[in-house]
């Protein structure tokens, strides 16, 4: 026999989505060598000395011919270790040391140690979905990834802590139970942070309460050290629960990035980058394209400390993202969607030496204010529908009794919540909802007359307009009333952002 | 009411200022300060031949030359019309001046040309590189002397201008003079503004529509301002401003001038706190102006609003103390932040505060009743 072919199914991450790749392995005569072929990255084609490594130390025989391994689909770019298992039980196919065929329909993925153990890989869990849409069979997968992989569904699961298990596996001497999924936190776990840490500081709770409930974006003005990044930190702990599937898709991003140890504990994420964060970090991008910040907040809360220290371009790239729900990056070639639903929000000091116009320590000249403040309404800013000014809290406060807990404040998020799904339809809040549906606000006459004045007394823009109503809508469905009332409407015309003149 | 009108030749005497801007410019602008204005006494031919003689024969017939119709068409093309000073609206005020421009061409309501007589016409001038202070100052001048029976004229520049615009538009309505054509809005990021003014006021301006602005026409309209006005009243200016300007052609008119005092301080108030000290009328609040244009008492600025209930005079009485945050009123107060909030944004509603970019309350001039 001249040359032997060998085939095996596994998958390469590609952002956040698994594409499916064919390993085929031929081994032929002629001058020793192992070559891989077929768009490998740096990690994939080191997995020829993993391989040749693992190979033997396990007891198998790494035949000295000349062997190619090709990855295909060959024009998709393939990164990362995970296909050293596949192209190891290709190789042993091909060489005669394995027979696969009583699994049929079967897929690996995995990197290999020297010694020949199966060491865990990112994204098992958007490999796992894509494998059972394409109607594979079994997956075979990292012991440590294998909770992870049941989180699918239908599909066999089996988790390989060493190499030389394939063999006892394929000669049907060893059949492993399924794993059980893995669980995933729907809320945050008890003890986490916890929103009685925030002591005093009333209007800013209220403000956080109305964002949690609304889904709106929240911007918090304050002197440093006040507890802006405290009380942000705080928010996924009074948000709603994730719901299963919004757990998944969680879980699905967490995977992909390497960190599903946090997705496990917190529930909803919370991600606060650097203010020196790129474009690229924060939106996603890279080639091939990755997930930035705001794909890893999907479902939680984006926050974005010293928001006027940002890069302008990094903010811009924001602005789309945070309208659609969804990061649309194209590179030469490709073209990648990744989801971003997530809360924003920011905090900023007042003026550049942070302690506000009004404090007599503060020397800032009045030019350096307006231009500073003039970045709180650039383009991202306007996207935002709160203001929260924040103020040093008095020592009676600081010392005082811990806030309300957030297993209360929780309580009547998701009351509201109800009342919006109820309206809107199922996973919908107030802060999405369109110019159309924002008309159909029931308003008590009171409160239209309030809104209309501030309109007529040209303090509101358009824009701002329907901004007000939506968070007055909000107000009424934290305070479980049908229509907006006058209280109400006062209340959110306070709360709204203030644009500039 | 028909529309005012201009004879032709004084609305070729604006165009012959357009055409001639250039060479103003190169003659006009060599100290700081300098009164281009002076210019503006001479007849059309000696004009021409001081600041353009090569070419003073030529735009002089060129000028002559323009038809009748032209002229008409040129400015209802730009949504203007014209008032020369042969007319019987042409403002009262401009007569006094004798380098008072021929024509004025204006857009938005001619009816508010009958209205601007000295004794009931007040300029606000200042900075246009203003302090909270001043621009809040300047606001509630605007507004309170608009609800007064005022009219409120001023420049449309950065600052202290715009600041007396929109707070006479809150009340009423209010009269810009340009230093470029009445169609142009100058500062360009102030369109809103201007647009406002054209539809609820009155933009008026000597040049010719299309029009750009030149370094001497500011100057030009200042010496506009000042004598349309019974008074000027300068808010914040720094020594050397352009505001000082205006106040020093409104004295030489021997119209009234007031200043706004500011903190001694304070390098952007040493102007006004030099008129001050000069004699100038001190302001502190409308009050102060009507006292001084009609006579003490003789009408009170509408200063007062509507009664309040006990709860929100608390609040307000907190933001007279100097409580800046809804955060830090519901905590002096005891209430929740829902409660503070909707107390503020109906004091807000109502004019008695008002609160900044950041969220920051201060209180206006606005009086309450009963305290």
């Amino acid at each position: 026999m001249v040359s032997v072919l060998a085939t095996a199914q596994t998958f390469t991450l590609d952002g956040i989505a698994a594409r499916p790749v064919r390993v085929e392995v031929d081994v032929h005569r002629g001058l020793p060598a192992f070559s891989v072929v077929g768009l490998p990255d740096a990690a994939v084609r080191e997995a020829r000395e993993r391989v040749r490594s693992a190979l033997t130390n396990c007891g198998f025989e790494f035949p000295l011919r000349r062997i190619v391994a090709n990855l295909a689909p060959a024009s998709l770019r393939k990164a990362g270790p995970g296909m050293d298992l596949a192209i190891a039980a290709a190789l042993l196919v091909a060489s005669g040391q394995l027979d696969l065929g009583s699994l049929p329909r079967l897929a690996l993925v995995g990197e290999l140690a020297l010694d020949g153990s199966v060491r865990p890989v990112p994204g098992v869990l958007a490999i796992a979905e894509a494998a059972r849409e394409r109607g594979t069979a079994t997956m075979v997968v990292p012991a440590e990834n294998g909770p992870e992989a049941a989180l699918a569904g239908e599909i066999g699961v089996i988790c390989l802590e060493r190499l030389d298990q394939l063999s006892a596996l394929a000669g049907g001497r060893w059949a492993p139970e399924r794993p059980e999924p893995m669980p995933l936190a729907l809320g945050a776990a008890a003890g986490g942070p916890d929103l009685a840490d925030l002591r005093g500081q009333r209007h800013l709770r209220y403000a956080l309460e109305v964002a949690a409930a609304g889904g709106h974006s929240l911007l918090m003005v304050g002197p440093p050290g006040a507890g802006k990044s405290l009380a942000a930190s705080r928010l996924p702990s009074i948000l709603p629960p994730l719901a299963a599937n919004e757990a998944l898709e969680v879980a699905r991003i967490a995977s992909a990035c390497g960190r599903l140890d946090e997705a496990r504990v917190g529930g909803r994420p919370f991600r606060a980058p650097h203010h020196t964060v790129s474009p690229a970090g924060l939106v996603g991008g890279g080639n091939p394209p990755g997930p930035g910040e705001a794909t890893l907040a999907h479902r939680g809360v984006l926050f974005l400390d010293e928001l006027c220290e940002f890069r302008r371009d990094t903010l811009e790239a924001l602005r789309a993202p945070l309208e659609s729900g969804w990061v649309a990056i194209a590179r030469a070639g490709s073209w990648r969607q990744l989801p971003c639903r997530f809360m924003l929000v920011a905090a900023a000091n007042p003026c550049p030496c942070g302690r506000g116009e009004a404090d007599p320590e503060c020397n800032c000249a009045p030019l350096a204010i307006r231009r500073y403040q003039a970045r709180l309404s650039g383009a991202l800013a306007d996207r935002i529908d709160l203001l929260a000014a924040i103020r040093q809290p008095g020592a009676a406060e600081i010392g005082g009794p811990p806030g309300e807990a957030s297993a209360a404040v929780r309580k009547r998020v998701s009351a509201a919540r109800e009342r919006q799904e109820r309206r809107l339809g199922p996973g919908r809040c107030n802060a999405e909802m369109g110019p159309d549906e924002v008309r159909e606000c029931a308003l008590e006459e009171a409160a239209a007359a309030l809104l209309a004045e501030a309109y007529a007394r040209r303090r509101l823009s358009g824009r701002a307009h329907d901004r007000v109503l939506r968070l007055a809508q909000t107000v009424a469905d934290l305070a479980d009333s049908e229509k907006i009332g006058r209280e109400q409407m006062a209340q959110a015309l306070q709360l709204r952002r203030r644009d500039r003149e | 009411m028909s529309e005012p009108s201009a004879c032709p030749d004084c609305l070729r005497r604006s165009r012959l200022l357009a055409h001639l801007a250039p060479y103003v410019e190169k003659v006009a602008t060599g100290a700081p300060g300098s009164r281009s204005p002076e210019l503006l006494r001479l007849s059309n031919e000696d004009l021409a031949e001081a600041v353009a003689p090569k070419i003073a024969a030529q735009v002089l017939s060129q000028i002559a030359a323009l038809p009748e119709s032209r002229l008409a068409t040129d400015l209802l093309a730009a949504r203007c019309w014209a008032c020369c000073r042969h007319d019987p609206r042409f403002p009262v005020g401009l007569h006094d001046a004798a380098d008072a421009p021929w024509a004025l061409i204006g857009r938005g309501d001619p009816a508010l040309l009958e209205r601007l007589e000295p004794e009931a016409t007040v300029t606000i001038v200042g900075a246009r590189r203003a302090s909270a202070y001043g621009r809040e100052v300047a606001r509630e001048l605007g507004r309170d002397l608009t609800a007064a029976g005022l009219l409120v004229t001023s420049g449309l520049a950065f600052g202290i201008d715009a600041c007396a615009h929109r707070g006479a538009l809150d009340t009423g309505t209010t009269v810009a003079v340009l230093g470029c054509g009445a169609d142009i809005a100058y500062p360009a990021s102030h369109r809103s503004l201007w647009r406002r003014i054209c539809e609820q006021g009155l933009v008026l301006s000597e040049l010719p529509p299309g029009t750009g602005a030149w370094r001497w026409t500011f100057p030009a309209r200042n010496r506009i301002m000042a004598a349309l006005a019974g008074m000027t009243v300068v808010v914040e200016a720094a020594q050397r401003s352009g505001s000082l300007i205006t106040a020093d052609l409104a004295a030489d008119l021997g119209r009234d001038l007031g200043a706004v005092p500011g903190p001694v301080n304070s390098r952007g108030s040493a102007g006004t706190n030099d008129l001050l000290a000069g004699g100038a009328c001190l302001v502190r609040d409308a009050q102060d102006v009507l006292d001084a244009m009609l006579g003490p008492g003789v009408r009170r600025a509408e200063r007062s609003g509507p009664e309040l209930e006990p709860a929100l005079l608390a609040v307000l009485s907190a933001v007279e103390r100097g409580e800046q945050t809804c955060d830090a009123i519901a905590a002096e107060l005891d209430l929740s932040g829902a409660e503070a909030a909707s107390a503020l944004a109906t004091l807000e509603a109502l004019g008695y505060v008002s609160c900044s970019l950041v969220g920051v309350y201060s209180r206006t001039l606005l009086a309450a009743p009963g305290v």
